[in-house]
């Protein structure tokens, strides 16, 4: 009986719901393809390394908004609070030395101050989000983008305060925190992807191994059904959109490491690049559907795209094109899986 | 080959869902001019009928003639646009907007490339006069009480020039004397020549309204008779007789010692349940029996937290529990098996390993959240063997499993929460006959372990089937408590109507 139903899984219909399931990954892969035949030194280990080091705080936020849209919500908040986080990371760790110190009497802190700092502003602006989706039923969009407004607010306010321009001179404790590799015997990786890698392990952890993680599903997958078995639905939303805001707290922190310099501007609609490779590596925006895998290869597919059409000189409009039909794609594929068939 | 005669006729029309035969030859003949009522218990295939009628659903085989023409509608838009129009059972009005745009909606007059306001209000208020409604068309609908709403889908019915018009169950949230405003109405679209379907359980009204009766059972036509001929007592003899041998496992459990008292158990957001009171002895099932909005559910729900409770008591082994959410139920030994299996039961996107935890997830977390996962492949491994699920690994997403493996799979959910009061709602509703044996047999053997089970179901010959004793629930309270084997389906069915 078992073995009966095995074989009809592989059946013409089913290879074909197969290959239109994993669609997305093809068109990228022949885009790809586009690319390697345009100039074949693309395919190079320098470039690699490039994109897979950009790619890593992008992993960091797409894991975190992941998070939501399994819950079946969104969020548009992410980065501003990649502002938020790298504004006043900067202006707390700028070089003893430097002339234009925005606190020039300020003692060098330790690095894990302005982390925990940040990272306990984020996760808290989140968990505020959370708890008015939870509790009040209101949908996250519209949430998140007042948290948005808002906080680009406090940001443009602080950054206003303490000088109106570029926060930059950052101690070189800091970003070399972010920059450059870890040998590890004969390879070097770099810092950021360490980072990166870390965090998915940890993210993926909850996600599989926790109640957390499981509460979190099946709240996304089917809340009616998860209040009559007993998921605390409050405490799940909240919990998630803690972890979520930890993230994007520390992936500001990275980002403005990395780049050595901060405006209030900085972070501005990163969470459409979050959604869209998290939406193209699989992640269902209608809730309960998601892994962590299918996040990282879409965030370095994406990744890989960008890097490659700015490669071969694409015009940033086109690429703009080709970016937008990819979303597009993506969702529609995804969406098949749901359409009723009457 | 119609016979002009009547209005419509349905003939031979067969409609098979996977593993049930919702309608076998199942037939209705309307006349010009007449109230033709329709009648069966639930299930019986009435809705389905209609439901052919409307092209909502396409019937296997079988014809349909309006007029003596032949006619097959691929929509519900099809069918309204040839007269034939149906009053629904739950009203599905856009409430935030207007009596006549609700009345209009989807061909609104035009002027220009704006709609005709005055044009459509003067029509709304012509159909009103003429069915002596008494509702402005401006008014917005959320501001009706419910019997105006009922008004406003007739009118809306009426306003597409209907031939024929079905009304489900159109009296069950009326007064007496709205009722009688609708017979009023009723009569007058009769002389004007409709054809009327009514579909309703009371028996009274059926026999004061209706010129014609046809009685269906397992989508089966049964009889057709003039309304002078029957009698509630036939009527009811008619919908019932029926075998019942064969159909379930041999009841070997037998109930011990009171487990459970329910004590005036009342509902805060009204209407619901009201003052109910019940005992439940270990090892014995219970069947909940009533109409459709007999508020059995509420019940279930109630004593399970996720529906508020306003006053009464639950007693487990004579301790009061408060049970004031869900968490709280399943800790103090309670499960409840939804009834609407794809919105409250399972989650459709996740595989039956989730599906089979999820109820019991504290059971394999340590103090920091993490899960053991061997415990829940262990257990999940249990629920299959022992539900016999039909799958080829725990990996499997449950919506590609049957309905009744999916069934099983969320009663093996609530198994592994090893509860003391199961409480089953509707537990084989859209499930094939085989796999109904199989849960009927599922729950005999709990019950032989000492649980205490509460099964509300929709099938009577299920209730009598299985259950020790029956509570039968009318309008939101208790009718009366009988014994399963002393009692029959008509009594049941008296005390059903107790309140209405």
């Amino acid at each position: 009986m078992n073995l009966k139903i095995l074989d009809k899984k592989w059946d013409k219909k089913n290879i074909g719901d197969l290959l239109v399931n994993n669609a997305i990954y093809f068109v990228i892969l022949v885009l790809i393809g586009i690319i390697i035949a345009m100039d074949n030194s693309f395919l190079s280990l320098q470039n690699f390394r490039f994109i897979i080091t950009q790619a890593s705080t992008r992993v960091i936020l797409a894991l975190g908004v992941a998070g939501l849209l399994v819950l079946a919500g969104t969020d548009l908040s992410v980065g501003r609070m990649v502002g938020f986080s790298s504004v006043i990371s900067a202006s707390l760790l700028q070089a003893p030395d430097y002339a234009r110190r925005i606190y020039p009497d300020m003692a060098q802190l330790p690095l894990i101050v302005p982390i925990l700092l940040v990272v306990f502003m984020t996760g808290l602006f989140s968990v505020i989000s959370g708890f008015v989706v939870a509790k009040f039923k209101v949908h996250a969009f519209i949430v998140t983008l007042g948290a948005q407004l808002m906080i680009y607010g406090i940001t443009s306010l602080y950054y206003d305060a303490v000088g109106a321009s570029p926060i930059a001179g950052l101690d070189t404790r800091f970003t070399s925190f972010a920059q450059g590799d870890i040998n590890l015997g004969i390879i070097a990786i770099p810092k950021l992807v360490i980072y990166a890698a870390i965090t998915s392990a940890i993210i993926w952890f909850i996600w599989n191994k926790t109640k957390l993680g499981k509460n979190m599903f099946a709240v996304g997958g089917n809340e009616e059904a998860a209040t009559v078995s007993g998921v605390n639905i409050i405490k799940t939303i909240v919990l998630v959109y803690l972890i979520a805001g930890i993230l994007y707290g520390f992936a500001g922190f990275l980002e403005v490491a990395r780049t050595g310099s901060a405006t209030n501007n900085l972070g501005n609609g990163y969470e459409l690049d979050a959604i869209a490779a998290c939406v193209v590596g699989g992640v269902s925006f209608n809730g309960g559907v998601g892994s962590i895998a299918g996040i990282i290869t879409g965030v370095i597919m994406f990744q890989i795209i960008n890097y490659g059409l700015s490669y071969v000189d694409v015009s940033p409009y086109i690429q703009y094109i080709i970016k937008g039909l990819i979303i597009v794609i993506a969702v529609a594929i995804d969406m098949r899986k749901y359409i009723k068939r009457k | 080959m119609g016979n002009t005669t009547y209005l419509l006729e349905m003939k031979n029309i067969c409609k098979e869902f996977p593993g049930v035969k919702a309608l076998d030859n199942a037939q209705l003949m309307l006349r010009h001019g007449s109230v033709h009522a329709l009648m069966g218990e639930n299930g019986a295939g009435k809705s389905t009928l209609m439901k052919c009628l409307f092209g909502i659903y396409i019937e296997d085989s079988g014809e349909i003639y309006l007029e003596g023409k032949p006619i097959r509608f691929d929509n519900p838009k099809q069918a309204l646009e040839h007269g034939v129009s149906m009053v629904h059972q739950e009203l599905n009005q856009v409430r935030q907007t207007r009596v006549m745009d609700n009345i209009w909606l989807g061909r609104f007059p035009q002027k220009g490339i704006t709609i005709d306001e005055k044009k459509m209000y003067q029509d709304t208020k012509q159909i009103f006069e003429d069915l002596e409604i008494d509702i402005d068309p401006k008014q917005k609908i959320e501001n009706l009480s419910v019997s105006q709403c009922q008004m406003v889908e007739i009118a809306k019915a009426v306003s597409y020039d209907a031939k024929i018009i079905v009304m489900d169950e159109p009296t069950s949230s009326l007064t007496e004397k709205e009722v009688e405003h609708l017979f009023r109405i009723i009569n007058r679209l009769r002389d004007k020549g409709c054809g009327i379907i009514y579909i309703s359980h009371k028996m009274e009204e059926i026999l004061k309204i209706s010129d014609d009766v046809t009685i269906m059972r397992d989508g089966k036509w049964i009889a057709t008779h003039s309304a002078k001929e029957l009698t509630t007592d036939k009527i009811i003899s008619l919908m019932v007789g029926r075998d019942l041998t064969h159909r379930f496992p041999p009841k070997t459990n037998r109930p011990g010692k009171t487990i459970l008292e329910v004590k005036n158990l009342t509902a805060t957001y009204k209407p619901s349940i009201e003052e109910v009171s019940f005992e439940l002895r270990e090892g014995e099932i219970l069947g909940i029996a009533g109409l459709m909005g007999s508020k059995r559910t509420e019940i279930l729900e109630t004593i399970f937290g996720i529906r508020k409770k306003e006053s009464g008591q639950i007693l487990l082994h004579g301790k009061e529990v408060e049970n004031r959410d869900s968490r709280e139920a399943i800790k103090n030994g309670f499960a409840l098996l939804t009834e609407e299996r794809r919105r409250t039961g399972i989650f459709a996107v996740l595989n039956i390993k989730f599906n089979s935890m999820i109820a019991n997830i504290s059971q394999y977390t340590n103090k920091l959240g993490v899960l053991n996962d061997k415990a829940i492949e262990k257990d999940t491994n249990w629920v299959i063997e022992r539900m016999a699920v039909k799958t080829p690994s725990h990996k499997t997403l449950i919506r590609y499993l049957s309905g009744g493996n999916q069934q099983k799979v969320i009663l093996g959910r609530w198994l592994l929460t090893n509860p003391e009061i199961l409480m089953l709602d509707e537990p084989t509703r859209g499930i094939d006959v085989g796999a109904k044996y199989e849960i009927y047999q599922l729950i005999i053997d709990l019950a032989n372990k000492g649980k205490g089970i509460i099964v509300v179901s929709s099938e009577m010959p299920e209730l009598l089937g299985i259950t020790d004793r029956i509570l039968v629930m009318s309008n939101g309270r208790v009718a009366g408590m009988v014994n399963t084997q002393e009692t029959n389906q008509e009594e049941i069915l008296r005390l059903a109507a107790k309140y209405l």
